[in-house]
């Protein structure tokens, strides 16, 4: 699904070249529910924004669901972030002007669906997540477990392949974390792939597999990774 | 897509209703200046005839020389009787007239209403046709009363419907001086703006239509007098034979030239009648001729007052000065949504759409600044009278083509404004934004 080879990510001023990934490699297979971690200021949020197509490379090779994205126009890549990929951010971003229903909507707006179909997709999202009573509530309404439930409903209405999640429950407290990481969990257990950064390491073991990055390498980690297929079969991590 | 642009344009521009009340406003002073002194300098510098000014033709001819030291090369702007006669007997045009204001007492018919002052002029059958004047009832009057001095006059609808109650008056008389007239036809309302044909009295502009016209060679046998400037570069002989004998030059002579071998034949023409002229001892000066079209003519007299021209630059300077001001407020309120920018980039806006979007909202704050200029420019151009001249000022007014260009200046300049604070949000890293978040 998403297959980064040797990557690097070189930021440049006059003076100084900082690398945010070296030589940087990972494979997510389809399905796969993996947490990239690492400390503050390790890379981690750099190699989510280049797998959400947010920013470009500096070298080696990135295929998403098996297709190389290095040579890709600004539409291509807003396409494809639009059809194949969603996002969940720690701030939970979603647009204040706007109410639940009208933010669950925006990615299908790009897309050019019809006004029925737009709404069947929202409400399904919606009701997912709970929260299909307040489709007219505004952000400033919600607490922040409901906002993230409902960013998290405006990533999965437009059915996205693979789901990028920043530190998912980074702004919220313990039972509302729980609550956001449950039902990601569910959405992994019906098929999505889900890429998760994230510097907790309680959060990192309720993934299948874990990546470690310090200093924008890949480094190996001690520690056996801790399946997620465990919580399934009711033996928590 | 467009409505929902619409519509998010709408929500943002009430979320901050004082920032967007200034830009209106800003784009509104802009448009409603540039446009209410658009309105007096379109009144002034239009075509008024367009259909044939390339085909009218101004004659010229220097019957002064560089007597009594003028030191100006140009012929004098209008003709003596002498010449324009010539010109008229020649008959080298299609169409030739000669003409000059006149003032008349007109007699009502009914003893009870009180005679009463009316301008007009005298002129040749071929006016009509030449000029387009548009009739109502009747025509103008057959070349042959020309020839025969005859008692015709043409009237304007207002003069007509305060004599006749607006009824077919052609074939009836009317009494002017104590001379009866018989009506060959009632002009529509006609007032050409510049008045072309006579700008040698009106300087371009007279708000009063012409009210008759009565045949050129009816009014020399009346002997007359012109109701607008003669001047003459000495003195002339006395009585009213001497004065047209004269070299005082009071006749606007026009011709009607449909072809470029036309143009250049007349040119010919003029020039020989010149050179005939100093042969014969009259001129003491190589000929010196013009022939100068309606749009050449115009120019050539600066018909469009200069402080039209200025006040329209001044007026489009000051829209520029507001529209850089609404760059700075756009841009400051486009980059204050960059994290907005930023989610809509990550879930699938290309910098097209951002582009769309924040143009749209850009159209919006024009149309509504269109909306406040209306309002401005309707009132500028009821106050136009403490700038301008009283008869340049009454030719200005708004009507639905000024309504609509408010309309669109203000939004396609706005839209231009919006251009570069737009161009920055599309341009805004949304991964920055992101982690910025």
């Amino acid at each position: 699904m998403l297959k980064m080879t040797h990557l690097s990510k070189v930021y440049r001023t006059e003076v100084v070249e900082t690398y945010a990934l070296r030589d940087f490699s990972i494979d997510v297979k389809e399905g796969e529910f993996v947490a990239v971690t690492g400390p503050s200021g390790s890379g981690k949020t750099t190699f989510l924004t280049i797998a959400g197509l947010l920013e470009t490379f500096t070298g080696g090779e990135y295929l998403l669901d098996g297709a190389d994205v290095s040579g890709l126009n600004d539409n291509a890549r807003s396409k494809i972030r639009n059809e194949k990929i969603g996002f969940i951010f720690q701030a939970f971003n979603l647009i204040p002007d706007l109410n639940v229903f009208d933010n669950v909507e925006v990615p299908l707006r790009y897309r050019g669906m019809k006004s029925a179909e737009r709404k069947r997709r929202i409400m399904d999202a919606l009701e997912r997540v709970g929260l299909a009573s307040r489709i007219k509530h505004y952000p400033a309404e919600l607490s922040g477990g409901q906002q993230q439930r409902v960013a998290i409903a405006r990533a999965l209405a437009g059915s996205p392949r693979l789901l990028l999640a920043d530190e998912p429950t980074g702004n919220l407290d313990t039972q509302m974390a729980r609550g956001v990481l449950e039902l990601l969990e569910d959405i992994h257990r019906e098929g999505a792939t889900i890429v998760m950064v994230t510097h907790d390491p309680e959060l990192a073991a309720r993934a299948q597999r874990n990546v470690h990055i310090i200093d924008g390498q890949e480094v190996d980690i001690a520690e056996e990774p801790r399946f997620h297929a465990d919580h399934a079969t009711g033996s928590h991590a | 897509m467009l409505a929902y642009y619409s519509r998010l344009a709408l929500r943002s521009l009430r979320r901050n209703p004082m920032l967007t009340a200034l830009m209106v406003l800003t784009i509104g002073f802009g448009v409603a200046a540039s446009m209410t002194t658009y309105a007096v300098f379109r009144a002034v510098s239009g075509n008024p005839i367009p259909d044939k000014s390339a085909q009218l033709f101004k004659p010229q001819i220097d019957n002064w020389g560089h007597d009594n030291g003028r030191s100006s090369d140009e012929p004098p702007d209008a003709m003596d009787y002498t010449d324009a006669m010539a010109l008229m007997r020649a008959h080298k045009a299609e169409k030739q007239t000669v003409l000059y204001p006149v003032g008349l007492s007109v007699i009502p018919a009914n003893p009870q209403s009180r005679p009463f002052l009316a301008n007009g002029y005298a002129t040749y059958t071929s006016f009509f046709p030449m000029f387009e004047v548009p009739f109502k009832y009747g025509g103008a009057w057959p070349a042959s009363d020309d020839t025969q001095h005859a008692p015709v006059v043409v009237i304007s609808a207002k003069l007509n419907q305060r004599l006749f109650g607006g009824a077919n008056s052609v074939g009836r008389s009317m009494n002017i001086e104590g001379n009866s007239y018989r009506i060959a036809g009632v002009v529509r309302s006609w007032n050409p703006q510049p008045r072309f044909f006579d700008v040698n009295n009106t300087q371009g502009f007279k708000s009063e239509s012409p009210e008759f016209w009565i045949p050129f060679t009816r009014a020399v046998d009346l002997k007359i007098q012109t109701w607008g400037n003669n001047n003459c570069n000495a003195g002339s002989p006395p009585g009213w034979v001497g004065w047209l004998h004269s070299e005082c030059v009071w006749l606007s002579t026009w011709v009607e030239l449909p072809t470029a071998k036309a143009v250049a034949r007349y040119r010919q023409y003029l020039e020989a009648y010149a050179a005939q002229q100093q042969q014969a001892g009259r001129f003491h000066w190589a000929p010196n001729v013009r022939l100068r079209n309606v749009t050449q003519w115009l120019d050539y007299k600066h018909v469009v007052p200069q402080e039209s021209q200025v006040s329209l630059l001044v007026a489009l300077g000051f829209l520029v000065v507001c529209l850089v001001n609404t760059v700075g407020l756009l841009l400051a309120k486009f980059m204050r949504r960059a994290p907005e920018i930023g989610v809509r980039r990550a879930l699938g806006a290309s910098r097209y759409e951002v582009y769309r979007q924040f143009l749209a909202e850009a159209a919006m704050v024009g149309v509504a600044g269109g909306v406040v200029g209306l309002g401005l420019t309707a009132l500028g151009v009821l106050g136009i009278g403490m700038v301008f001249d009283p008869d340049i000022a009454r030719l200005a007014h708004v009507d639905v083509s000024l309504m609509l260009l408010t309309v669109l200046v203000a939004v396609l300049s706005t839209v231009i404004a919006a251009f570069y604070p737009t161009w920055r949000a599309a341009h805004v890293q949304p991964a920055w934004q992101l982690k910025s978040n």
